[in-house]
C-alpha cells in the first residue's frame, strides 16, 4: 500500500519554484479576469474529463451514493429500502419470514445475490455497498481534519512567515518523521479504539502536517502575486487578505490534493481493517471483509475478488480525478 | 556543508526525544495501573512480583524521571522484556530483525530490476505505444494495495499452480538458500509492486528531463548509439534521485512489511508487532514502535545527508 511504503509524497516546495520568478513573469503578462477563479459548473468540468476521469467520478458517486443509501437503509428505514440485511445469515432462520433459508454459504454470483454469498451465507453485494460507509466516513473525516487545520496553519504560516512559520513547520517535520501506519497501529491497538469516528479522527489527525505543508507551499505562492501587492498597498487588513485572497486560491489546489490523499487515507483503512483493528465485526469494511474470504480462497476465490476490486478501484478513481484537478488547478494557476 | 550537517543532526535530536516521548507516553495514558496491564490475566499475581515489576520499571518515580531512565536504557539497548513470554525486547529484534531486512532488500532489490529498465524505456519511447502501456501499468500498479496483491499471488501461485508454499518462513541460516528463497519470494514481491511503480515513474521523469540535456544532443551529434547514452550517458545523473527514494522506502519499509509479514506468516518484526498487539504485550509493542520509529528517522536522515553530499547542487542552494 502507499502509505507504508512511501509517505504520501506532497507537491514539494519546488512546486512552487521561485517565487519572484513568478511574479515577474505575471506581471508582463494581462491577467484576464482578475484573480477570482470564475467557477465552472460541474457538469462544464465534467464533459471535459477524459473518459477515463469521467468513469472514475462515476464509480466514486456511486460509492458514495451507496454509502448513504445504505446508511439510510439501517437508520432510518429500518431495512425496509431494497438491500439485503448485510448480516442476515441466509442459510439459517429468518426471524423476519418465519423460515429457514436455502442460500448456500460461498455461492457464485447469481440474479438474486449479484456478488454471491460469503461464508457465512451473507449477502456480499450487501456487505460491500454497506461496507462503503466506513471508506466514505474514513475519508470524510481525515480529509476534514486536514483541509480546515493544516489548511489553515499552511495559508498562515505561509502568508505571515517568520518565526511562526519556523515553528509551525519544524513541529510539521518532526510529526512526518513518525511513520505513520506503525504509529497508528500502536494508537489503536495500545488504546483499543474500536469506534469509526474515533478511528477516522486519529487518521485525520495524523493527515494535518502534509496538507499543512501542501497549503504552505500554495501560500507561499499566492503570497508573492500582484493581487496580494495590490491589497496590501492600498491598506487590507492581513486578516482579510487571508480570507479573501489567501484562502480561496489555496483551497483548489488542498483539495485537488486532499483526494489523492484520500486513497492512502483508504488503502491505511483498509489494512486496520485487514489486520482486524479497526471497526467491531460483524460491520463490514472492504478489509475485513478481504481477511475473513481469503481463509476460503481455495474453495471461492470470488468472495476475495470483490472487495479487494472495490478497493481497488476505489483507490485508482481518486488517484485519476485526484490528478486531474491538481492539474487543472496548477494549468489556471499558470494562466492568471 | 557542515552546516547543513549540524541543522539535520540537531533536527534528528529533536524528532528521535518526540518520538521517543510519544512512545512512552502511550502506556503512561493507559487508565489504571500499569502492572495490571503488562501482566497477562492468567499470571499468578503475588504481591511480590507485583512489587518486582513496579521496581523494574521504577514505578514510584515521577513520570520524567522515569522517561530518561526508559531513555537512558533504550540507548544503551535495554528495551525491557515481555512479561508473557519472559523474552527481552532487545532479543526479540535481534531474532526478528534480520527477516524484515532480508524482506525489505528482496522487494527493492526485484523492483528495481524491473523499474530501471522499464523507466528507460518509457522515457526512450516517450509517447509511444510502450510508454502509454508502462504508464497505464504504474497508474494501476500504485492503486493496488500491497495486501490484496499478496493474497492474488497466495491465490495464483500457492493455491492454483501449487508452486510456492502459501505461508511460513525458512531461515537462510538454518535451512540454505533454495528453502529460504522459496518462502520468500511472494511476499517480497507482494511487497515490491507498488515501489515498483514509484521507481519507474522518477525514472522516466527524470531521463526525460536528462535526455533533452545538451550533453545528450552533444552524445548524439557524435553518433554514439543510443544504447550507450542510455545507460552511460543519462542513466547515472537520474540515479541520484533514485538512490534518495529507495533509501526513503527502505526506512519505511522496516514499519511496513508488517500486513504483508501477518499474511504470510513471516516472522519478521511486523508480525511480531500484530502478536504482541494481539496478546496486549504492552513493553513489547511499545519496544518494536519505538524501534522501527528510531531506525525510520535516522535512515532519513542519512539518506538526506547523503544526497546532499553527492549533489553539489543541492549542497550549493
Amino acid at each position: 500500500m502507499a502509505s507504508t511504503d512511501t509517505a504520501p509524497s506532497a507537491p514539494s516546495d519546488s512546486s512552487t519554484g521561485d517565487p519572484s520568478r513568478h511574479a515577474i513573469g505575471d506581471a508582463a503578462r494581462p491577467v484576464p479576469q482578475g484573480h477570482k477563479p470564475k467557477r465552472q459548473p460541474l457538469w462544464k468540468i465534467f464533459r471535459s474529463m477524459p473518459i477515463v476521469v469521467k468513469m472514475a467520478s462515476i464509480w466514486l458517486t456511486l460509492v458514495v451514493v451507496g454509502a448513504i443509501y445504505s446508511k439510510l437503509d439501517v437508520t432510518v428505514f429500518d431495512g425496509a429500502l431494497p438491500l439485503q440485511d448485510p448480516n442476515l445469515q441466509l442459510n439459517n432462520f429468518n426471524p423476519a419470514t418465519g423460515e429457514f433459508g436455502t442460500v448456500e454459504p460461498l455461492s457464485a454470483p447469481s440474479a438474486s445475490h449479484w456478488l454471491g454469498t460469503d461464508a457465512l451465507a451473507r449477502d456480499t453485494f450487501s456487505r460491500i455497498v454497506h461496507g462503503s460507509w466506513v471508506s466514505v466516513i474514513v475519508v470524510v473525516v481525515s480529509v476534514l481534519c486536514g483541509v480546515v487545520i493544516g489548511g489553515l496553519l499552511g495559508s498562515l504560516v505561509g502568508f505571515v512567515r517568520k518565526k511562526t512559520e519556523t515553528i509551525v513547520m519544524a513541529v510539521v517535520d518532526v510529526v512526518l518523521a513518525f511513520p505513520a501506519l506503525i504509529l497508528l497501529l500502536a494508537l489503536v491497538s495500545i488504546f483499543e479504539v474500536r469506534d469509526l469516528f474515533i478511528i477516522s479522527f486519529v487518521i485525520g489527525v495524523l493527515s494535518i502536517p502534509i496538507y499543512t505543508r501542501v497549503a504552505r507551499a500554495n501560500s507561499l505562492a499566492v503570497s508573492n502575486r500582484e493581487f496580494v501587492t495590490a491589497a496590501r498597498a492600498i491598506g487590507t487588513k492581513p486578516t482579510r487578505i487571508l480570507r479573501r485572497e489567501i484562502i480561496p486560491n489555496v483551497l483548489p489546489t488542498l483539495l485537488a490534493y486532499a483526494m489523492v490523499a484520500a486513497a492512502s487515507v483508504i488503502v491505511v483503512e483498509g489494512a486496520l481493517s485487514f489486520l482486524g483493528l479497526s471497526v467491531q465485526l460483524p460491520t463490514s469494511t472492504w478489509g475485513n471483509m478481504i481477511n475473513q474470504a481469503r481463509r476460503d480462497i481455495k474453495e471461492n476465490v470470488w468472495q476475495v475478488l470483490f472487495p479487494s476490486l472495490s478497493l481497488t478501484i476505489t483507490v485508482l478513481s481518486l488517484n485519476q480525478v485526484g490528478d486531474f484537478f491538481q492539474k487543472r488547478s496548477a494549468f489556471r494557476g499558470s494562466a492568471l | 556543508m557542515a552546516r547543513v550537517i549540524a541543522t539535520r543532526l540537531l533536527r534528528l535530536v529533536a524528532t528521535l526525544l518526540a518520538v521517543t516521548f510519544l512512545t512512552f507516553s502511550m502506556l503512561e495514558l493507559l487508565p489504571g495501573d500499569p502492572v495490571d496491564t503488562l501482566l497477562p490475566p492468567d499470571a499468578n499475581r503475588t504481591e511480590e512480583l507485583v512489587a518486582q515489576i513496579r521496581a523494574e520499571l521504577n514505578l514510584d518515580d515521577p513520570f520524567f524521571v522515569r522517561y530518561f531512565s526508559w531513555l537512558g536504557d533504550f540507548v544503551r539497548g535495554d528495551l525491557g522484556k515481555s512479561y508473557i513470554t519472559g523474552q527481552t525486547v532487545a532479543d526479540t529484534i535481534a531474532d526478528r530483525l534480520p527477516i524484515t531486512l532480508q524482506l525489505a532488500m528482496m522487494s527493492i532489490g526485484m523492483a528495481l530490476l524491473i523499474a530501471v529498465p522499464l523507466g528507460i524505456l518509457g522515457a526512450y519511447k516517450q509517447g509511444k505505444w510502450p510508454d502509454t502501456v508502462t504508464s497505464a501499468g504504474v497508474q494501476v500498479a500504485l492503486s493496488v494495495p500491497n495486501f490484496i496483491f499478496g493474497i492474488f499471488l497466495i491465490w495464483l501461485m500457492a493455491v492454483q499452480l501449487q508452486w510456492l508454499p502459501a505461508t511460513g518462513w525458512n531461515r537462510l541460516t538454518d535451512q540454505g538458500l533454495v528453502a529460504n528463497l522459496k518462502t520468500s519470494v511472494l511476499p517480497a514481491s507482494a511487497l515490491a509492486l507498488s515501489q515498483l511503480a514509484v521507481f519507474s515513474r522518477l525514472v522516466r521523469s527524470d531521463m526525460i528531463a536528462t535526455l533533452q540535456e545538451n550533453y545528450v544532443l552533444t552524445a548524439r551529434s557524435k553518433g554514439l548509439p543510443d544504447k550507450y547514452i542510455l545507460f552511460r550517458h543519462a542513466l547515472r545523473p537520474s540515479s541520484l534521485s533514485l538512490m534518495t527514494i529507495v533509501g526513503i522506502n527502505f526506512g519505511a519499509l522496516l514499519g511496513g512489511t508488517v500486513i504483508i509479514e501477518t499474511m504470510f506468516a513471516v516472522p519478521g518484526l511486523g508480525f511480531r508487532l500484530i502478536n504482541a498487539i494481539n496478546s496486549r504485550d504492552i513493553l513489547v509493542i511499545q519496544g518494536i514502535t519505538v524501534f522501527i520509529a528510531t531506525a525510520y528517522v535516522v535512515i532519513n536522515t542519512v539518506v538526506d545527508l547523503l544526497y546532499s553530499a553527492l549533489d553539489p547542487r543541492i549542497r550549493r542552494s
